[in-house]
Order: structure tokens, then C-alpha cells, then sequence
């Protein structure tokens, strides 16, 4: 009796502490990658003295969280090369701290865990094609650089369906990933066009194209650049198109922990002086031939007059040293998503503001 | 001898034609009858119609160049091309202990150490290796010809040898794969994020089993014992971890780890974390499969052991556990196929294992689309190591006979 008693009392506390510490283990994996407001809100702050910038210059190397598996934003090449829009402004960073762009590590994440990663401390920097939004930046302690690739979600359709129009879609199927804020989004937009339609939903994004394309599909969804990079390699990219409609806002760009203002303004600036550079001209082959201007604008972004690049604790020559070893904007553009690659995607919004674009940096003096 | 037996017996029956020519089979098993027949073809029809996209895929199709363009990718990952020649190395040296440590145990040559030799020189002949790889392939065989060569010299005794020679290995090869703390030379360091591919995905596999495996016995008799602080204590252990999928582990090692750990503590290696977690997480289900083992021993046994005057470590080592692993061999394989498998979700906690690396593959603009090749090829390769060990694991079980006594 007694001893049944025991067994029963330790078999309680037992499955009590297992269920607790099972709880705990789960919650972080089992939050969607959507929904960020179940993420951890706290973020590590920077109790000690040392900065980012200090802990970067001591490791000798630059962390930055990125994809590995997003076509032009983040991949390995052939010879196991971090290549990609994404990666090159790491390097940027790598470039502007340590006047080295190989001195960059890519620290690859899903997009469920990319926020923790960073919260750890275990990287400086996220740069994976992330949405600037308003509960990230607040929520989860986030202040986003300037954004460095406007996206908008599309729907790709056959040419011969004859659908224009958002209306046209009533009763139609749509193919899309599962578990992202494109399946949310598509939705909503539905919703708020009181249009009605099936969703086809798919864990991956390889799935979703070949089911579209098997026709098993009226149309699919997801961010503008995906659906373009997409379409390239369809068995005939001519019997598809993009429709003229955007479902949502997708400002990427890279971001920072709360708390350290420094290194915020840093990756601010370096991204900037891409959008910079490539206003005035200077690109990575030219701008050796730039060293003697007397414009003071260029002066002063290439660090001949003034002390701009010290402002963020770098070298005076930071910006210099970004252009000569990645680029400006738009040669980062054109390596990895412009005419030079399969994806030849327009620029669209990721233009100069003189060209029509978003892209305006406010002036260094 | 079969010549022989048969020349005794003159007055034997010629074999039932059936097995004797292939025509014969075919009319007893497929064209037994006109009904038989017709289902035959019937059936063989519908096989060749089910079967030809998959042929017309294979060999039209399928853009199989994305294999050879990356096939460094997927078997090292992002180990630096100039210090390859250390993954050869390593090579060598397996193929060397692995020699010496099969003629310490064996004097005799078996066909299972032919089948191992033979793999060399079966990669050899795969169209796409150049020279380099192909010398390297012969240096493997002969390298491991040297060991087998220097094991016949073991004394019968020591034939232990060879397991400390395999120990000694695991130990030296890690030395290698890391090597020191320069940045450039043979000798420079290669931070393990940088291993991937095949090798991230076998490292963990074995390593996780090797040390699972002690891990899970002593978990299985600490659940035995007659201490109730080291039962509970393991009890907690595997009844935690078995609650818990591996997923959820990897997580918490990869992400979560970090944040619990106090501020300016050095980050913890990443493979070494994704090691332990599936290590860890091994260890509960081999002790489970372990007890089951002690469990179908007969108490007469450990009875026995104790009237011999066996201390308790010694009954457990030289009676009950030889007898009980025994037993429980095909369901610890099974579970360590599993775990080789399981490795691969280290990829979705960006590690790059051989799934990682073909997910990385598959975001290279020069092989979008490729994902039906890419898979296809590595899921050959997981097949490959999968059936290697089942194979040889039957081939335990038959020298040990288990089952037939």
C-alpha cells in the first residue's frame, strides 16, 4: 500500500518535471516561422562595456546570419563560395571594418531560427532577406539598415488563362508555400477583394513550381523576385506571367540587435555608401581614377576630406575599401540578380531615386 | 565436391527441368497456362508503361552535369580545396587500420574484406574522376594491402590490437581533419563549419555511434540497478530524451544553448553541438534496446554468475552482456540506420551535411530546377552507407551465430 503510494507520488513528479522541460524544449521549434510574436521578445543587450564593433575586431572576422538556400540571395557556389546579394553586403561589411571583404562568415539559418541567432550574440549582424516590420523592429528588439532590395509577393499565372485582374482569380486555385507570411498575405488580399479562391498548399518551394507547372494549378504566389527567378528555368518560360498586381510590401534588409547605436549607424552608412557610390558613378574598376577629384561629395565619401569613416570607428578609407572589393549598388545588383544572371530581373523599385527608384541616401557631410 | 557426389550416385534423377534452363523457369513460374499468360504480359506491360518516363527521365531528361560540377561540394562541403590531400590522408590510413586490424582479428581472408577492397577500384571507374582522384583511389588499396599485410605479424593473443589500432584512429583523423592553428599551409586550421557534404554527414554518424553505444549500455544496466538514486536518475534520462524528437534537440543545442550560456562565454563549436545532441539523444533509445536484451536473459544466468563468485562487473562483462547484445543486434543496427538517416536534420539547423550541401546546391542559379537529380543521386548515397551497414551487420550476426543454436 505504502510502497504503491511511493511509486505513484514519484511517477507525478516524474511526468511533471519530463512534461515541464519538454514544454520548455518545444516551444522555441514548434513557433511557425510566420508568427513573430511568439518569438522570444528579450533580447540579449549589450550589458558589458564592449561593443559590437570591438567583439567583431577581437574575433578578427565578421558574423553575419544568412541563407544558403535562396537562389541570387544566398548559396554556395561549385567551389563552396558564399555567393549571393545577401552575402555580398556582408562582405561589404567585412570590406569596410577590416579593409578585407574575405574576412565575412555566413552563419546559415532557416528563417525560424534567424532572429535567436542573433539575439544569442552568436552572429553581429542579420542579413537574410528579411522583411522590415513594424513588430521585428519592436517586438523582437530589431533596428533595420536602410533597405537594400524592395520585393512586393506576385502571382504568376499560365499566358492562356486570360486572368488580368485579382477578380479574375474567383473560384481559381493558387499554389503556395505553406507556413509563410505569403500564404497569410494571399489571404488577407483575397479576403479584402472578397475574391474566393483554393489554396494548394505545398512545404517547399521547388513543390509548389512543379505542381503549377503540371497544372495542377490556376496560378502560384510568392515574392516577385522568386517568381521571376522561377519562371527562368520553367520548361517554357514563355507560357507564364507575372500578373500587374502586388499583394504586400517586402522591404529586405539587413538588421541589428537593439542597444548597440554604433554598429547600427555602421551598416547603416556601409549600405548607404553602395547607394552613394553608385550615384556619382564610382564603381569598383573606376575608382582608383577618382582619387584625385575635387568634388567635394566624392571627396568626402571616399574619405579625402573630412573624418567620416571614424565617426563609426573605421579606417578612413571604409567606403573606399567597400567599392574597390565589392562594388556599388548596382554592380551587387547586376552580379547577382541583374542582366548578368539567368534572373535578369528589372530594377524596378531597387532603382536610383534619379531613375524612378526607392533607393535615396541621404548625404555624408 | 559436387562432381564427385554426383558420379556416386549413377542412378540419380537428372534436376527438374525448371531449374535447370531459364526456359524451363519461365514456363513453370510466368506461362503456367493460358490464364497465367495472359497476366503475365499483362503485368509486364504495365510495369514497361510505369517504367518508361522514369528511363526516359534518366537518360534523356535529367540534367545529371549538376553531380560532377559539385561533386567537391557534396563530399567535403566547404573544406578548402588546397587541403584535400588531409581528406586523402585520412583515407589512406583507414584503408591502412582498417587491413591491420582485420588480419590482427582473422588470419583467414574473407569474402567481405575482398567486397571492402574491392570499392576502390569499383570507384575508380566512375567516368567523371580525373587522374588525381583515380592515383589517390590506388594509393587506398595499397595503403590498406600494407596494413593487412603488417596485421598477419600480430601474435593470436594480441589480437585486441587491431581495436586499439581503430581507437587510436579516431583520434588521429580528427587531429588531421582540424589540423593546427595557422591560417595558411598544409598545417593551416579548418574550423569544423567548414566540413560538410559526406564527411560532416559520416562523422556524425559514427562518432554519434560509437559513443552512443557505451553510453546507451551503461544507461541500460544504471536503469537495472538496484540503487534507486542512479535508476531514477536514469530512468529521467531516457524517458526525457525519448520524449523529446531530435528536432527539438538540435534546436535547443544550435539555437537556444547560446542564449543560456553567460555572457562572453566562448561559443561552443557547432558540429560538436549538433554531435552531442544526436549522440544524447542515440543513447536513450540504444539503452532501451540494451534492456530489452538483459531483460530475455534468464534469471538462472545471473544466478549462476553469482554462485560462481562473479563480482558484479564481472558477470555483466563476461555472462550477461555478451549474451544480451547479442540478442538485440538487429534492432541496435536498425537504430544506428536511423541515426545515419537522422543526421541529415542537422541541415535544417544550417549545418551543411549532405542534405544541407544539396539544399545549398539546389539555391545556385546555374542548377535551379535540379532538385529531382540532386535528391535522387543523394539519396543513392544515403542507400550506399545504409545498406553497408545492414549488410554487415547480417554478416555479425552470422558469425555469431545467432539465431541458429
Amino acid at each position: 500500500m505504502l510502497k504503491g503510494k511511493k511509486v505513484q507520488t514519484v511517477a507525478l513528479i516524474l511526468s511533471m518535471v519530463v512534461g515541464m522541460v519538454i514544454a520548455a524544449c518545444l516551444a522555441p521549434a514548434a513557433a511557425p516561422a510566420s508568427t513573430t510574436a511568439e518569438e522570444p521578445a528579450a533580447p540579449v543587450a549589450q550589458t558589458d562595456a564592449k561593443s559590437t564593433l570591438d567583439i567583431v575586431k577581437e574575433r578578427g572576422k565578421i558574423i553575419c546570419v544568412g541563407n544558403a538556400v535562396l537562389p541570387g540571395f544566398g548559396f554556395l557556389d561549385e567551389a563552396g563560395v558564399f555567393t549571393g546579394f545577401d552575402v555580398d553586403y556582408c562582405k561589404a561589411l567585412a570590406a569596410a571594418i577590416f579593409g578585407d571583404a574575405t574576412k565575412a562568415e555566413i552563419r546559415a539559418t532557416t528563417a525560424s531560427e534567424r532572429f535567436t541567432v542573433l539575439q544569442s550574440g552568436e552572429a553581429d549582424v542579420l542579413i537574410r532577406n528579411t522583411t522590415d516590420t513594424m513588430s521585428r523592429e519592436t517586438d523582437l528588439g530589431m533596428n533595420f539598415a536602410p533597405t537594400t532590395f524592395y520585393d512586393g509577393q506576385g502571382i504568376m499565372v499560365h499566358k492562356d488563362s486570360s486572368i488580368v485582374t485579382l477578380q479574375d482569380l474567383n473560384g481559381a486555385s493558387i499554389c503556395v508555400q505553406t507556413g509563410t507570411t505569403t500564404e497569410l498575405n494571399l489571404a488577407d488580399q483575397m479576403a479584402a477583394a472578397g475574391v474566393s479562391y483554393e489554396p494548394v498548399v505545398f512545404e517547399t518551394a521547388d513543390e509548389v513550381t512543379t505542381a503549377y507547372e503540371e497544372g495542377r494549378c490556376d496560378a502560384w504566389t510568392t515574392d516577385k523576385s522568386g517568381l521571376v527567378s522561377r519562371q527562368t528555368v520553367m520548361a517554357d518560360p514563355s507560357a507564364h506571367e507575372i500578373m500587374n498586381v502586388t499583394l504586400s510590401k517586402e522591404p529586405l534588409g539587413p538588421a541589428v540587435r537593439h542597444g548597440d547605436d554604433q554598429w547600427y549607424d555602421l551598416v547603416t552608412w556601409v549600405v548607404y555608401a553602395t547607394f552613394t557610390a553608385e550615384e556619382m558613378g564610382i564603381t569598383s574598376a573606376n575608382v582608383d581614377t577618382f582619387m584625385d577629384t575635387e568634388d567635394p561629395n566624392i571627396m568626402k565619401l571616399l574619405g579625402l576630406e573630412g573624418e567620416f569613416c571614424s565617426k563609426v570607428g573605421l579606417a578612413n578609407d571604409c567606403f573606399v575599401q567597400v567599392i574597390k572589393q565589392v562594388g556599388n549598388y548596382g554592380e551587387i545588383y547586376n552580379k547577382n540578380l541583374g542582366p548578368d544572371t539567368v534572373f535578369n530581373l528589372p530594377r524596378g523599385l531597387n532603382s536610383l531615386y534619379t531613375e524612378g527608384g526607392l533607393l535615396y541616401a541621404p548625404p555624408i557631410r | 565436391m559436387a562432381p564427385a557426389v554426383q558420379s556416386s550416385m549413377r542412378n540419380a534423377l537428372p534436376p527438374p527441368s525448371e531449374r535447370s534452363t531459364v526456359l524451363g523457369w519461365l514456363r513453370k513460374n510466368l506461362f503456367d497456362g493460358w490464364f497465367n499468360s495472359a497476366l503475365t504480359v499483362v503485368a509486364l506491360g504495365l510495369i514497361l508503361a510505369l517504367l518508361r518516363p522514369l528511363f526516359n527521365w534518366t537518360f534523356n531528361t535529367a540534367r545529371w552535369e549538376v553531380i560532377p560540377a559539385n561533386i567537391n561540394l557534396i563530399m567535403r562541403g566547404q573544406y578548402p580545396p588546397e587541403q584535400a590531400i588531409r581528406l586523402w590522408v585520412v583515407l589512406f590510413l583507414l584503408a591502412f587500420v582498417i587491413g591491420f586490424a582485420w588480419a590482427a582479428n582473422t588470419k583467414t581472408i574473407r569474402g567481405e574484406l575482398i567486397t571492402l577492397f574491392a570499392i576502390p577500384l569499383l570507384l575508380m571507374l566512375v567516368p567523371f574522376f580525373d587522374g588525381g582522384i583515380r592515383l589517390n583511389l590506388l594509393i587506398i588499396e595499397a595503403a590498406g594491402l600494407v596494413g593487412y599485410g603488417i596485421g598477419r605479424f600480430v601474435p593470436e593473443k594480441r589480437s585486441n590490437l587491431g581495436v586499439w589500432a581503430l581507437l587510436i584512429y579516431a583520434v588521429v583523423m580528427l587531429v588531421i581533419l582540424r589540423g593546427g592553428s595557422g591560417e595558411t599551409g598544409l598545417w593551416a586550421g579548418v574550423p569544423t563549419n567548414l566540413w560538410g557534404g559526406l564527411l560532416l554527414s559520416l562523422l556524425l554518424a559514427v562518432f554519434g555511434i560509437a559513443i552512443s553505444f557505451p553510453l546507451g549500455v551503461l544507461l541500460a544496466l544504471g536503469r537495472q540497478s538496484k540503487l534507486p538514486a542512479i535508476r531514477m536518475v536514469s530512468v529521467l534520462y531516457i524517458e526525457f530524451i525519448r520524449g523529446v524528437p531530435l528536432i527539438s534537440l538540435l534546436f535547443m543545442a544550435q539555437v537556444m544553448l547560446q542564449l543560456f550560456l553567460p555572457d562572453g562565454f566562448p561559443t561552443i563549436d557547432r558540429a560538436l553541438r549538433a554531435l552531442a545532441a544526436v549522440t544524447l539523444f542515440s543513447a536513450a533509445y540504444t539503452a532501451e534496446n540494451v534492456r530489452g536484451g538483459l531483460q530475455s536473459i534468464p534469471k538462472g544466468q545471473y544466478e549462476a554468475a553469482d554462485a560462481m563468485g562473479l563480482s558484479t562487473f564481472q558477470s555483466m562483462y563476461f555472462i550477461i552482456l555478451p549474451q544480451a547484445l547479442r540478442a538485440v543486434i538487429p534492432v541496435l543496427v536498425g537504430q544506428f540506420i536511423g541515426l545515419f538517416k537522422d543526421t541529415s536534420l542537422v541541415a535544417l539547423v544550417g549545418l551543411f551535411d549532405l542534405l544541407g550541401i544539396a539544399r545549398t546546391i539546389l539555391g545556385n542559379p546555374n542548377w535551379l530546377g535540379t532538385h529531382q537529380e540532386v535528391y535522387a543521386f543523394i539519396g543513392l548515397l544515403y542507400w550506399i552507407f545504409s545498406y553497408m551497414m545492414s549488410y554487415t551487420s547480417r554478416r555479425i550476426e552470422a558469425s555469431l551465430a545467432v539465431g541458429t543454436r
